[in-house]
């Protein structure tokens, strides 16, 4: 840890808020080289490139046996038959070029910081949840939780995807070609979703900000989700998003509808102390 | 945590008992207290009546069931044959499964509620099925220690479901295990995922009604929901759409009827459900990996949608 005193993005001034109570104040010290690097991550080739066959492999020794090719300087993998298994390809903390041919289960591609991840078939719930950076494009459909509490990066499905899809996202993108189930946007706090099909019931459901498109039918709104005007810069920056995801190239985007959070739901000003508590 | 599994052929006839055991021991994580399989077979070609009973619990390690002197199995079985003969019903053949189980071919063509009711009279009694083609067993253990024991892995048959259970709010014996008949209808089974938050009031209202519950577990209120439903003259689909409105709580359920598999999934979406369907096949499982068991190349899946109610016929 840099010290506090000395920092230079201190010193550059770039830390002006007071924080109190629990937080803690810890700033990186631009000097310190190994502040850039996560502990796991690697330096790769995407010139070297290999595959691995998932068939007889639990999730723990798929996912060493990816580290350790990343670690050897394999900058594109190839994953066969990963057959719907959980928790596959997490935790990927630098660039890759990642292919997995057939579909993943539960929790597939959590908490990655970089690779670009394409999946052939479909996932199942939770797919990139706490994704950082990145792309990850999926062929087919997407269960639930999907792209649950992302900070940053592309998440594409192609196909439609279940309930609760980008509940408390907090940055990045979520691009559905399909479908998209109940309560999508859930209490998301920043980012965008752009759904080209049909939204289920509650959409946007105490969303506290970000935007979400939707190219379909809704089926209803959540608390505090409202409408908003799709504005000229909408639709431009919609376009390029939609050409990075390959799809929607023919979609008529005069049909979106764009809504956003009315930002009362958070409003306990009115309530007696002890209602705040309880609201809490 | 619980995980559920169900598949159905279209005009075929399968190793029905092989194929459920193995999605279910996929799902063995989710839930690894006890088992159940409801096979829907051939039944016995004479068009009788297939019971499955128990007449005691397995208490073996693991188990919160209250140990008994096994001498009064017998005791049992013997009061139940005879309440059979009372009521004018005749024993095709008889197996003793476990000490404490049983599957008996049986003659009878009168009122099936009020033959229950006679049956479960006797001390520990409960009719896990009765049904022409429903064989419904379920106790402690995974889905492979249940199989062998029972010898499902023979069974033939078009459509089953199947639960690995996790106990929560209810002990570990074969009672409160999945699946529920849907006393006292023939043939009618469900298995749950889920929570149901209003179980009490709808099970007071149900037995004012005069249905029966075996157990204190939540899931049996679908059972006995559907059923007393289809006692009104609702269809099988009807009623499960009703339960997705007066069943409180998060839900994904199988139902499965002599000649029909049906799922539903409640307004929250809240619990899994992966759905494989194709013009031969429909197989449904909490998690993916347990399609994978019958169909290792690459397939279409999909969750079902919040509020959706599925029904399909062999």
């Amino acid at each position: 840890m840099a010290n506090l005193k000395n920092s230079k993005s201190k010193s550059m001034g770039l830390h002006k808020e007071v924080l109190t109570g629990r937080t803690q104040q810890v700033f990186f010290n631009p000097e310190e080289a190994e502040n850039f690097f996560y502990y796991g991550a690697h330096d790769v080739n995407f010139n070297k490139r290999t595959e691995i066959d998932a068939l007889d492999l639990t999730a723990a020794q798929l996912n060493d046996k990816l580290h350790s090719l990343m670690k050897e300087g394999y900058g594109s993998v190839v994953v066969k038959n990963p057959q719907g298994k959980h928790s596959l390809g997490v935790g990927i903390l630098n660039k890759l070029n990642l292919i997995f041919e057939g579909s993943l289960g539960y929790f597939g591609v959590g908490s990655i910081d970089g690779p670009v991840v394409r999946i052939t078939g479909r996932v199942g719930w939770s797919c990139a949840e706490n994704m950082m950076a990145g792309k990850v494009v999926i062929e087919k459909n997407a269960g639930s939780c999907f792209g649950a509490a992302i900070r940053g990066g592309d998440l594409i499905c192609k196909g439609s995807v279940g309930a609760r899809t980008g509940i408390d996202m907090k940055g990045g993108t979520i691009i559905v070609g399909g479908d998209a189930g109940a309560f999508t946007g859930f209490m998301m706090q920043r980012g965008r979703i752009i759904v080209l099909g049909d939204a289920g019931i509650n959409l946007g459901d105490s969303m506290y900000d970000g935007t979400i498109f939707i190219g379909g039918k809704i089926k209803s709104f959540g608390s505090d989700a409202i409408k908003a005007k799709v504005t000229s810069e909408d639709i431009s920056w919609l376009k390029r998003k939609l050409k990075v995801a390959e799809i929607g190239s023919n979609f008529d985007f005069s049909k979106m509808t764009k809504v956003v959070a009315g930002k009362k739901l958070w409003n306990y000003d009115a309530l007696e102390p002890s209602e705040k508590k309880g609201a809490i | 945590m619980c995980g559920i599994a169900g598949l159905i052929h279209k005009g075929k006839t399968v190793n029905i008992g092989k194929e459920l055991q193995d999605m279910l021991q996929a799902l063995k994580h989710r839930g690894p207290d006890s088992t159940g399989f409801a096979l829907y077979g051939q039944g016995n070609n004479q068009g009788d009546y297939i019971m499955r009973f128990k007449v005691g619990e397995n208490v073996a390690e693991g188990s919160s069931a209250v140990n008994e002197d096994k001498s009064v199995y017998d005791e049992r079985r013997k009061q139940v044959d005879k309440h059979i003969r009372d009521l004018g019903g005749s024993i095709v053949n008889d197996a003793q499964l476990t000490p404490y189980s049983f599957r008996y071919c049986i003659k009878y063509d009168k009122d099936l509620m009020e033959f229950s009711k006679k049956i479960e009279s006797v001390k520990m009694t409960e009719i896990l099925s009765l049904g022409k083609s429903l064989e419904l067993v379920k106790d402690i253990g995974d889905a492979s220690v249940v199989s062998k024991q029972y010898g499902l892995d023979k069974i033939k048959g078009t459509h089953a479901i199947g639960h690995s259970r996790m106990a929560t709010e209810s002990g570990v014996d074969i009672r409160s295990a999945h699946p529920f008949w849907g006393y006292p209808f023939s043939d009618v089974s469900v298995v749950h995922n889920g929570q149901l938050t209003n179980y009490w009031n709808n099970r007071r209202a149900l037995e004012n009604k005069g249905m029966r519950f075996m157990s204190e577990c939540d899931s049996e209120l679908i059972a006995v929901y559907l059923a007393q439903k289809m006692r009104s003259g609702a269809s099988l689909e009807d009623g499960m759409q009703d339960s997705l409105k007066e069943l409180d709580g998060v839900f994904t359920y199988l139902v499965a009827t002599k000649d029909s598999l049906g799922m539903a999934k409640d307004t929250m979406a809240a619990k899994p459900m992966v759905l494989y369907e194709s013009d031969d096949l429909v197989a449904l499982g909490s998690e993916e990996i347990a399609i994978r068991t019958l169909l290792p190349q690459e397939i279409d899946t999909y969750d079902p949608y919040d509020g959706e109610v599925k029904v399909w016929q062999i």
